[in-house]
């Protein structure tokens, strides 16, 4: 089970900085989404793979520095965007997206700008959304397989301050990287995907039977 | 956009939540799923609407205004369309933990439950008392009233169903409520709160049936054990509102593997010898020009909301409900950021209760110094039902604006499903908790699947989370 609460800097304890993030992928179906988590996460790459079970909710932690370390909470789509039909829930309070696109497919980056676009209007405005032109092994062999030159991307990417890389989850060329630079740019002292929420003071209920206690003296223990 | 398959185990329309929380548990168990809303968003009548469609939804503006503009961003604002809460150690917490949706949701106590006694200018509102040791304390008996309160709860709390030695004597399957009361010497007061605010009940209809006593004593522990739980109210409530539950339970689903259509219209049914074995229906987003994407799938079994089936289901009664945005918690119960305030219907001479909701920007529903009372009850005449709200309109004080649309119609089905392997849900009833609703998924599930759904271990099949 992830942390429930945001886990900000722990003041006092030492000098090491723990901090936990909503982490959200977006962009067409059949970019290499799942592909991406699976090899950020489990360094493993599945050419055959074509469901998402099991990569819906992951996560993984960065090591900046020895004193620093960035947990991602990771959700992927659990391809309900193949027909548009992603929750509000899915993108609420991210605290990061990466938008994701095939280099190999022309309209793959209209859906990711489309994705941006819609981030910018919905999602909380201090989101650090990346931008990832991912199959990048495609066109090592074959370059005319190539639909999107890296520099239009690039450009698109400057104009709207979104990071950029172009990755390959199949080689796993500049997928730490990508992930790495994210959690660069996070701001570490406001840390917690939940910290946007409510009250960090006073945080929710936890449901599982085990977390709780408070059998009050009106209780009936069953 | 992807061809959809040519076949499914199971279709579901509508993703209100009882459908998610089936299309979650068909997914789980391995079935294939194609689950269809035609509206924009999830949750069908369980959703949770801000303030502009609300004003939309209603009209009661001047055409060219904007008065949801003066309550801060729109989108702040999640108003729930059932006005129900969750009970902590309710059945809907027992499925969202065995299913680990726990994981997509934040929930937050509701700071209190209160309950009022007489009517109009004298009337008095007081916490529900949560056990035997707060009965002594409570403001709503006497003394000599209290005690046997404390008595009778004291018997509640040590029953257990297979213990004939708890039953106090009584054969608890065979008796009325009302036998109960006497022995222990009740008054009509105490009998209304304990009914209406402890075994929410919302008629007096359990009071005089043979053989109920067991099942209201069961719901006031219920009650009492989920008060138990947190402390401050049996409830719970999800934050960013109630229309957050649909979507978890469709994430679920869909990380099993269900498929998503929303905007689709559900063009025709296919039949073959008087059973459902596919539709026909077109996706198309509301801005978009053409056609949409029409397509057609057979499936062994559908499920509906009643919306979808509308000569296949009848009605029940009708939901008299009014949003309030108020800028003030309500009088008398101790300045809390959300209760529920239950006006049983002796004490205003109905014969249902009148609930309230009341929830705020400590739920993240809406913004800072707003607070939404939701006040509901089952309509008892054809009109004025303005009047039958008013009682709980007299709780909250200044309202700044009420939205109160005609009585909602409540569904229930004709048939089971059997014959033609449609398996329609229950409207929300007026039960101020989902204890109904989960009764009416563990219905459709085992009309349906032919079998008992058992929810505990659901999770344990996959194990979804990765921990380094
Ligand atoms: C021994 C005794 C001394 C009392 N002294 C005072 C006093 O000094 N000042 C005062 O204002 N009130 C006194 N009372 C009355 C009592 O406090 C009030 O009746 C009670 O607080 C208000 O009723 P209730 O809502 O508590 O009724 P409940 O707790 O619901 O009790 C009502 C029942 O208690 C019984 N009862 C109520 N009053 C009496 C009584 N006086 N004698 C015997 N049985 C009774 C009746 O059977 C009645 O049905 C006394 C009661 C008793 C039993
Ligand atoms: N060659 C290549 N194929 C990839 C890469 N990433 C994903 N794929 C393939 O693209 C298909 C879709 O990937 P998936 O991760 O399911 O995409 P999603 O729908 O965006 O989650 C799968 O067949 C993957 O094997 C990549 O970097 N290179
Ligand atoms: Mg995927």
């Amino acid at each position: 089970m992830a942390a429930r609460n945001p886990q900000g800097g722990r003041p006092g304890a030492s000098n090491s900085r723990f901090a936990q993030f909503k982490l959200v992928l977006l962009g067409e179906s059949a970019v290499g989404k799942s592909s991406l988590v699976l090899r950020f996460v489990k360094d493993q790459f599945d050419d055959y793979r074509e469901s998402t079970i099991g990569a819906a909710f992951l996560t993984q932690t960065i090591a900046l520095d020895e004193s620093t370390t960035v947990k991602f909470e990771i959700w992927d789509t659990a391809g309900q965007e193949r027909y548009k039909s992603l929750a509000p829930m899915y993108y609420r309070n991210a605290n990061c997206a990466v938008v994701v696109y095939d280099i190999t497919q022309a309209s793959s980056l209209d859906k990711a700008k489309a994705w941006v676009k819609e981030l910018q209007r919905q999602a909380n405005e201090n989101i650090i959304i990346a931008l990832a032109g991912n199959k990048l092994d495609l066109v090592t062999d074959s370059p005319d397989k190539r639909a999107i030159p890296t520099a239009d991307a690039e450009q698109y990417a400057k104009d709207s301050g979104l990071l950029f890389f172009e990755t390959s989850a199949k080689t796993s060329e500049n997928v730490k990287e990508l992930f790495t630079a994210i959690a660069k740019k996070l701001p570490l002292d406001q840390a917690g995907p939940r910290s946007m929420r409510a009250s960090a003071t006073r945080p929710g209920v936890d449901l599982r039977p085990e977390a709780h206690s408070t059998q009050g003296a009106g209780g009936c223990n069953c | 956009m992807e061809e959809v398959a040519p076949e499914y185990d199971v279709v579901v329309l509508g993703t209100g939540l009882t459908e998610c929380v089936l299309s979650g548990v068909f997914s789980v168990k391995g079935k294939k799923v194609l689950h269809i809303d035609r509206n924009d968003h999830y949750g069908a009548e369980a959703a949770s609407v801000n303030l502009e469609s609300l004003f939309k939804k209603h009209g009661n503006y001047t055409k060219g205004e904007e008065p949801w503009k003066k309550y801060g961003r729109a989108n702040d604002w999640n108003i729930d369309l059932v006005p129900k809460l969750l009970m902590s150690n309710g059945e809907l917490t027992n499925i969202l933990v065995s299913t680990d949706v726990t994981r997509y949701l934040e929930f937050k106590q509701i700071a209190g439950s209160y309950v009022q006694q007489g009517s109009g200018p004298k009337a008095t509102v007081a916490k529900v008392p949560d056990g035997p040791a707060e009965a002594l304390r409570s403001p709503l008996m006497g003394i000599f009233e209290k005690r046997r309160a404390k008595k009778f709860l004291e018997f509640v709390g040590s029953y257990k169903a297979e213990d004939p030695a708890t039953h106090g004597g009584l054969s608890l399957d065979r008796c009325t409520m009302k036998e109960v009361y006497d022995k222990y010497g009740l008054e009509a007061n105490t009998r209304d709160f304990i009914g209406h605010s402890m075994a929410l009940y919302s008629t007096d209809d359990y009071i005089n049936t043979p053989g109920v006593a067991k099942e209201a004593i069961t719901r006031i522990r219920l009650y009492v054990n989920s008060m138990a739980r947190y402390g401050k109210s049996p409830y719970i409530y999800p934050l960013y509102g109630l229309g957050e539950l649909p979507q978890g339970f469709a994430r679920l689903s869909a990380i099993y593997g269900g498929t998503y259509m929303l905007n689709t219209d559900v063009d025709e049914i296919l039949w073959e010898n008087g059973k459902a074995v596919g539709i026909k229906a077109t996706m198309k987003e509301r801005i978009e020009d053409g056609e949409g994407m029409k397509f057609e799938t057979k499936c062994k079994t559908i499920l509906a909301d009643p919306s979808y089936f509308p000569g296949k289901v009848r009605v029940t009664g009708h939901l008299l409900k009014a949003v309030c945005i108020l800028n003030h918690p309500v009088a008398s119960t101790d300045n809390s950021d959300s209760c529920q305030l239950i006006i049983p219907q002796s004490q205003v001479g109905r014969k249902h209760d009148i609930y309230i909701a009341v929830v705020s920007s400590a739920h993240n529903v809406c913004p800072k110094g707003y607070y939404i009372a939701i006040v509901s009850t089952i309509a008892e005449g054809t009109s004025n039902h303005h009047l039958e709200l008013q009682p709980g309109f007299d709780r909250l004080g200044r309202i700044e604006e009420k939205f109160m649309g005609q009585p909602i119609p409540l569904y229930e089905p004709l048939e089971s499903g059997q014959n033609d392997n449609v398996y329609i849900s229950k409207s929300y009833d007026a039960t101020s908790h989902f204890e109904t609703t989960t009764d009416d998924i563990r219905g459709v599930y085992r009309r349906a699947a032919g079998e008992e759904l058992v929810v505990e271990g659901l999770r344990d099949g996959q194990n979804l989370v990765t921990d380094e």
